[in-house]
C-alpha cells in the first residue's frame, strides 16, 4: 500500500483516506487556526479562520478532504493576517468584554486572537442588543459571547440527543435559540453534564457558580498558546478516528 | 543630547488603571526619564498638550462630549497617538451599558431609581453630555497603536516605549498581549 | 397571540393538506402567514407537535425567510421592490407616496391592522417597474394613479381579489427570439425523440451540444446529470429546477414559465428519464407566486395528456411527476444547496461542498439542479440534436443565452442571442446606445464601462445568467454599487464569518464614503474589506459580495475619489446626533451640547 502524502508548508503530511486537511495535519503535529471545528464533531466550516491555500485556491481546511499532492499554505504572513482579520470581525459583531468574562484566559476566541497577534479589533464595533439567558439553575447562556460556531447545536444533537440549540435569523441578525416554548434554557432538559455545556469555544454557554475558578496566571491559555494546547487535545482524538477508519 | 521624546497621557473614560500599571514599571521609570519628559498628563497635572508631542497615550473610551474633544485635542497635538488598555480599544467595561438605551439609563439613575430624591437629569452646562453608545477611540481618530490589556501590564509599556525610543517598529511578543 | 380553538383546526387543516410532511415547512408557513397574517409562537409549537420535529426548527425557519414575521402585518401586506432598476422607474417616490397616502411607516403595521408597507429585494418585473407585491401576488407599473387607487381599495377593505386585473398583468416582452424562444415544442415531442434515441444517445446529444448551465456559474450539464446517473449506493434520484431567479435584473425565467412552461417540465421530464428519477420539483421563487395555479394547471394538463405520471407516452417503465415547492424571500436559496435545504423544510444554508448535490442532494439522495432555461434548452435538445444547438455561440459557449435587459434604454424585456454578441450590438438593438456601463450577471456579476462594450456575451470572457442593467451618464456609480451592497448585506444567509460580518462592515463603510465622512484610509479599507469577504467566503453569495466595489473601483475610482475629504479620518457615525438623547432630556442646547463631525 502506498502512503497518501500533501505537503503543508512544504512538509511532507501523511493523510488516510477520508481524512480533511485539518485531521491530517493535526494527526502530524501541524496546527491550523480554528473555532468552529472540534475533531469529536462533524466539521462544520463556518468561521473561516482554518481558511489555507489548497493549490493556489482557499479552502476551509475543517471540511476539505485531504488529496494526493496537494500543496497547502498555511503559516504565512498572508493568511494570518486573513485570520486574524477574520478573529476581529468576530470581535466587533458580538460583545466580548475579556475583562468581565468568566472564560478569560481559557476562551479560544481570545486564544486565537493571542496567537495571531492581534492587539485591536480595527472595525468599528456593531455593540449588538443580545438577550443572555439566567434562567436555568446551573446553565447560563449569554449570546454576547457567542460566535455562531454550531458545536452545541452540534453537541446536542449528536452526542446528547437532545436538540437544546438552533440557530435562527439570518445574515448579521442570525443568532442562538433554545428548543422550548418559552424559548428559555429552564424549559429544556438540558443539564450540566451534558456535552453541549462543555464544548463552547467562548463565553456564550457556562456552568454557573464555577466563574473565575481559576487565578490567572494558571489558566489554559495563560501559559501555553492555542496551537500547543489545541495539538495535545485533538492529536489523540484524530489519532483515534483514523484507527476506527 | 537633541532633546527629550515627549509624552503625554490622558484618561477618557476610564478607571486610570491603566496609568496605574504604567507607573508599575518601577524604578525603570528613571531610565525612562532619561529619554523622555512628561506633558499633558495627570501624572504631572499639565492640562493641555504643548504644540509637539511625540507620543500621546489615551487611557479610556468615549462616553461623553468632552472626551471627544479632549480626545481631538490630543489627536492634533501628537505625532503618534496610542490607544491604551480595553477602554480605548473597545469601549470596556464603560461599553456595557451600550446594549441599553440612553434614556433608560439616565431615568434609571436620576428620575427613577429606589431611593433618588430630587429627581432630575443633570442639565449644568459644566457636564459634559454623554453620547448614546460608548465608543472606542479609533471610531472617532485615527490611532496609531494600540496596547491591549486591562490593564496592559507595566512590560507592555516598557516594551512599547523603549521600542518607539530607539528606532524599532514596536511590537509585542506572545506573553505581552492579553486582553484582560 | 392567545389562539383559538378554530385557529387550531385551520393550522391542523394546512398540516393536513401538506400530508404532515416536515420536508414542507416552509410550504407550511406560507399558508401560515397568509392566513394570520405572521406566524405567532402558539402555532410554532402546534406545527412542530404536528409535524414532529423540533421547536426550534420552526422557529429558525420562520426567522430566515423574509416572506415570514413573528409581528402581524397588514391584511394588505405590501412589498415595494428595492431593484436599482425599480428605483431608476421611481419606486421610492412611489413607495414615499403611498405610505404618506396611507398613513404608514415602512415596516410597521398601520394601528387598524389593515395594512403595512416594506421594502423586498428585486421582484423581478425589471422592465414594467415600479413593481411590488401584494399578499404575495405581483404588482407592476405602480403610478400614483395606481396607488390612488390602491389606498382605496386598501381603506374599503376590498379583497386583493377582487382588485382590478390590470394591476397585475405582467407581460413577456420578448424582442428577440432565438433557438430557445424562437423553437416551438409540441408537448410530448422531445420525450418521443427521446425514446426513440435511447437515453444514452439522448445523453450524448446533450453533451454534444454543448450545453453549461444557465444559472450562471455554467458546470456542463451533460456532465452533470451523468455524474447523478453513475451515483451509487442511492435509493432514488431527483430532478430540481431551480426558478428561484433572485438575482436583481433577471426575469427570463419568469418569461419561461409564464409562456414555456410546458417546454421547461419537458425539459425536466428528460432528466428524469436520463437520470432515473421519479420525482421531479421545481423551486419557485416566492415572489412568482402569481405563477404557481397557472404552473399547477400545466402539470395537470400533462398528467392528462399522459406526460407526466406512470405509464408516461405509454412507456410502462418511465413514471416521473413533477411538483411545485414555493419559496419565501431569500435570495440565497438559488444557490443549489442551499435551495435543497429550504426544499428540506429548512434554512436556506448552502452546505459545504464536496460532496456535491449530484452524490448527496435533497434528502441526501442523488440530484440534478438545474435552472429554468437550461432544462428549456435540454427539452428542445432531446428534439433536434446536439448539433443544432452547438451551432450556435462560441468554442466555449456553445447555443444562445436569453437575457433580461432593463434600466435606461428604450426597448427593456428579454433578448435571446448567441453567445459571441457583443455589448454594442445588445445596446444597439434594445436602443441603450447612451450607456455609461453596464451591470452584467447582476450584482454578483462585473459592471462595465463604455470602453468595454466590444466585449461579448460568453463564458469565455462575460458570463451572465440573464441579468443585463443598462445605465446611462445621469445614473450615479455609487448609487448603483450602494444599492446592491445593501442587498448583498440584507440577504447573507450568516453562516459564514467573511460574509456574515463582511457584507455588513462593507454597506458601512461604502455608506460612510458615500455619505461624505470618509478620507483616503476609507477607501483602502473598503478594498482591504472587499478583497477579504471575496477570498474566504463560504459559497457564492461572499464570494461575489464585493464585486461591484471592486469592479467599479477599478473602472471609476474618481467617482470614488471625488467623494472623499482630504482628512485623515472622521467617524463613521454621527457624533452630534449621538449626544441628541442626552440633550432632549437635560433641555440643553449650549455650545457645549454639540460636536461637529470634523475635528
Amino acid at each position: 500500500m502506498t502512503e497518501h502524502m500533501l505537503t503543508i508548508d512544504g512538509q511532507r503530511i501523511p493523510f488516510t483516506e477520508g481524512q480533511t486537511i485539518i485531521e491530517a495535519a493535526t494527526a502530524a503535529g501541524v496546527y491550523i487556526p480554528h473555532l468552529c471545528h472540534n475533531p469529536e464533531f462533524k466539521p462544520h466550516g463556518s468561521c473561516k479562520l482554518c481558511t489555507v491555500k489548497v493549490n493556489g485556491r482557499n479552502c476551509s481546511a475543517c471540511t476539505f478532504p485531504a488529496a494526493d499532492g496537494q500543496e497547502v499554505l498555511n503559516n504565512t504572513q498572508e493568511l494570518n493576517e486573513t485570520r486574524r482579520t477574520i478573529t476581529q470581525m468576530l470581535f466587533i459583531e458580538g460583545n466580548h468584554f475579556c475583562p468581565s468574562c468568566e472564560k478569560s484566559g481559557n476562551c479560544q476566541l481570545q486564544a486565537v486572537g493571542y496567537y495571531l497577534n492581534m492587539l485591536d479589533a480595527h472595525f468599528p464595533f456593531f455593540y449588538p442588543s443580545r438577550e443572555v439567558d439566567a434562567s436555568h439553575h446551573e446553565v447560563m447562556l449569554d449570546r454576547d459571547r457567542c460566535i455562531l460556531c454550531e458545536l452545541c447545536v452540534r453537541a446536542s444533537r449528536d452526542v446528547d440527543g437532545k436538540n437544546v440549540f438552533a440557530l435562527s435569523g439570518r445574515g448579521i441578525n442570525s443568532h442562538l435559540i433554545v428548543n422550548s416554548t418559552t424559548g428559555k434554557l429552564k424549559d429544556t432538559d438540558i443539564s450540566v453534564d451534558d456535552k453541549a455545556v462543555h464544548v463552547c469555544p467562548v463565553g456564550a454557554i457556562l456552568i454557573k457558580r464555577k466563574g473565575f475558578e481559576v487565578p490567572i496566571g494558571e489558566r489554559i491559555y495563560d501559559g501555553q498558546d492555542i496551537g500547543q494546547v489545541s495539538l495535545e487535545h485533538e492529536m489523540p482524538i484524530v489519532e483515534e478516528a483514523e484507527h476506527g477508519r | 543630547m537633541a532633546g527629550k521624546i515627549k509624552v503625554a497621557t490622558t484618561s477618557l473614560a476610564g478607571c486610570f488603571g491603566c496609568h496605574m500599571s504604567f507607573l508599575d514599571i518601577d524604578e525603570r521609570i528613571l531610565a525612562l526619564a532619561e529619554i523622555a519628559e512628561f506633558d499633558r498628563s495627570p501624572l504631572t497635572d499639565i492640562k493641555h498638550c504643548s504644540d509637539q508631542v511625540d507620543i500621546g497615550l489615551v487611557e479610556g473610551g468615549l462616553c461623553n462630549a468632552e472626551n471627544v474633544h479632549t480626545l481631538r485635542e490630543f489627536r492634533e497635538s501628537c505625532k503618534i497617538l496610542v490607544a491604551v488598555g480595553a477602554c480605548a480599544i473597545n469601549g470596556g467595561l464603560p461599553a456595557m451599558r451600550n446594549h441599553i438605551p440612553l434614556q433608560e439609563c439616565l431615568e434609571e439613575s436620576y428620575l427613577d431609581a429606589v431611593g433618588v430624591e430630587n429627581p432630575q437629569i443633570p442639565n449644568d452646562v459644566e457636564l459634559p453630555l454623554l453620547l448614546n453608545k460608548v465608543h472606542p477611540i479609533h471610531e472617532v481618530v485615527k490611532v496609531d497603536y494600540f496596547l491591549p490589556g486591562c490593564p496592559p501590564s507595566a512590560d507592555v509599556f516598557w516594551k512599547f516605549l523603549t521600542d518607539l525610543a530607539s528606532g524599532a517598529e514596536p511590537s509585542l511578543p506572545y506573553e505581552l498581549v492579553h486582553y484582560d | 397571540m392567545p389562539c383559538t380553538p378554530s385557529d387550531m383546526k385551520t393550522v391542523a387543516d394546512i398540516v393536513a393538506r401538506h400530508d404532515a410532511d416536515p420536508t414542507r415547512l416552509v410550504q407550511i408557513l406560507r399558508d401560515v402567514q397568509s392566513t394570520f397574517r405572521h406566524i405567532p409562537a402558539a402555532i410554532m409549537d402546534r406545527l412542530a407537535a404536528q409535524l414532529s420535529i423540533d421547536r426550534a426548527q420552526v422557529q429558525a425557519v420562520t426567522e430566515f425567510y423574509t416572506f415570514f414575521s413573528t409581528e402581524p402585518r397588514g391584511r394588505f401586506d405590501i412589498l415595494i421592490s428595492d431593484s436599482i432598476t425599480d428605483h431608476m422607474l421611481g419606486s421610492r417616490e412611489i413607495a414615499a407616496y403611498l405610505c404618506e397616502r396611507l398613513g404608514v411607516t415602512p415596516g410597521q403595521t398601520r394601528a387598524d391592522g389593515q395594512v403595512s408597507v416594506d421594502f423586498t429585494s428585486c421582484t423581478g418585473m425589471c422592465e414594467q417597474g415600479p413593481a411590488g407585491l401584494v399578499n404575495g401576488y405581483a404588482l407592476t407599473n405602480l403610478t400614483r394613479d395606481r396607488v390612488e387607487r390602491i389606498v382605496e381599495l386598501v381603506n374599503d377593505g376590498t379583497p386583493v381579489s377582487q382588485w382590478p386585473r390590470e394591476f397585475f398583468v405582467v407581460k413577456d416582452n420578448i424582442h428577440r427570439a432565438d433557438l430557445v424562444l424562437g423553437t416551438k415544442l409540441q408537448p410530448g415531442s422531445a420525450l418521443r425523440w427521446m425514446f426513440q434515441r435511447g437515453l444514452d444517445s439522448t445523453l450524448d446529444e446533450i453533451a454534444k451540444s454543448g450545453l453549461r448551465g444557465r444559472g450562471g456559474a455554467g458546470f456542463g450539464t451533460a456532465m452533470k446529470w451523468k455524474f447523478c446517473r453513475e451515483a451509487t449506493g442511492s435509493t432514488e434520484r431527483f430532478v430540481v429546477c431551480n426558478a428561484d431567479e433572485g438575482e436583481p435584473g433577471t426575469f427570463k425565467d419568469r418569461v419561461l414559465l409564464q409562456s414555456y412552461a410546458h417546454q421547461v417540465f419537458e425539459g425536466m421530464t428528460v432528466c428524469g428519464a436520463v437520470i432515473g428519477a421519479r420525482r421531479g420539483y421545481l423551486y419557485l421563487r416566492g415572489e412568482y407566486l402569481y405563477l404557481h395555479e397557472p404552473l399547477n394547471a400545466v402539470l395537470a394538463e400533462r398528467r392528462r395528456a399522459g406526460l407526466l405520471g406512470s405509464n408516461i407516452i405509454g412507456r410502462p417503465d418511465f413514471e416521473f411527476d413533477i411538483e411545485v415547492r414555493i419559496g419565501a424571500g431569500a435570495y440565497i436559496c438559488g444557490e443549489e444547496s442551499a435551495l435543497i435545504e429550504s426544499m428540506e423544510g429548512k434554512r436556506g444554508v448552502p452546505r459545504n461542498r464536496p460532496p456535491y448535490p449530484v452524490t448527496n442532494g435533497y434528502l441526501d439522495q442523488p440530484t440534478v439542479v438545474n435552472n429554468v432555461e437550461t432544462f428549456a434548452a435540454a427539452a428542445l435538445i432531446a428534439l433536434k440534436g446536439g448539433a443544432w444547438f452547438s451551432a450556435a455561440g462560441t468554442e466555449k459557449s456553445k447555443g444562445t443565452k436569453i437575457l433580461s435587459i432593463a434600466g435606461d434604454c428604450a426597448r427593456p424585456g428579454i433578448y435571446e442571442y448567441p453567445f459571441g454578441t457583443t455589448m454594442a450590438q445588445i445596446l444597439a438593438d434594445c436602443g441603450g446606445t447612451g450607456a455609461m456601463g453596464l451591470q452584467i450577471g447582476g450584482p454578483s456579476g462585473i459592471f462595465i464601462g463604455a470602453q468595454e462594450f466590444e466585449r461579448v456575451l460568453g463564458f469565455e470572457d462575460l458570463p451572465t445568467g440573464g441579468s443585463f442593467m443598462i445605465f446611462d451618464q445621469r445614473r450615479d456609480v455609487l448609487e448603483i454599487v450602494r444599492n446592491f451592497t445593501h442587498f448583498f448585506a440584507h440577504e447573507s444567509c450568516g453562516f459564514c464569518t467573511p460574509c456574515r460580518v463582511g457584507t455588513s462592515l462593507l454597506k458601512n463603510q461604502l455608506d460612510k464614503i458615500c455619505a461624505g465622512h470618509g478620507g483616503k484610509a476609507d477607501l483602502a479599507e473598503l478594498t482591504h474589506i472587499s478583497k477579504l469577504v471575496r477570498a474566504t467566503s463560504h459559497c457564492g453569495l461572499g464570494q461575489t459580495a464585493a464585486n461591484p466595489i471592486l469592479s467599479t473601483l477599478e473602472r471609476f475610482p474618481e467617482q470614488y475619489e471625488q467623494r472623499l475629504k482630504a482628512i485623515s479620518f472622521e467617524p463613521g457615525f454621527d457624533l452630534d446626533g449621538a449626544l441628541e438623547v442626552a440633550r432632549r432630556m437635560s433641555g440643553r442646547d449650549d455650545a457645549h451640547a454639540h460636536l461637529a463631525q470634523e475635528a
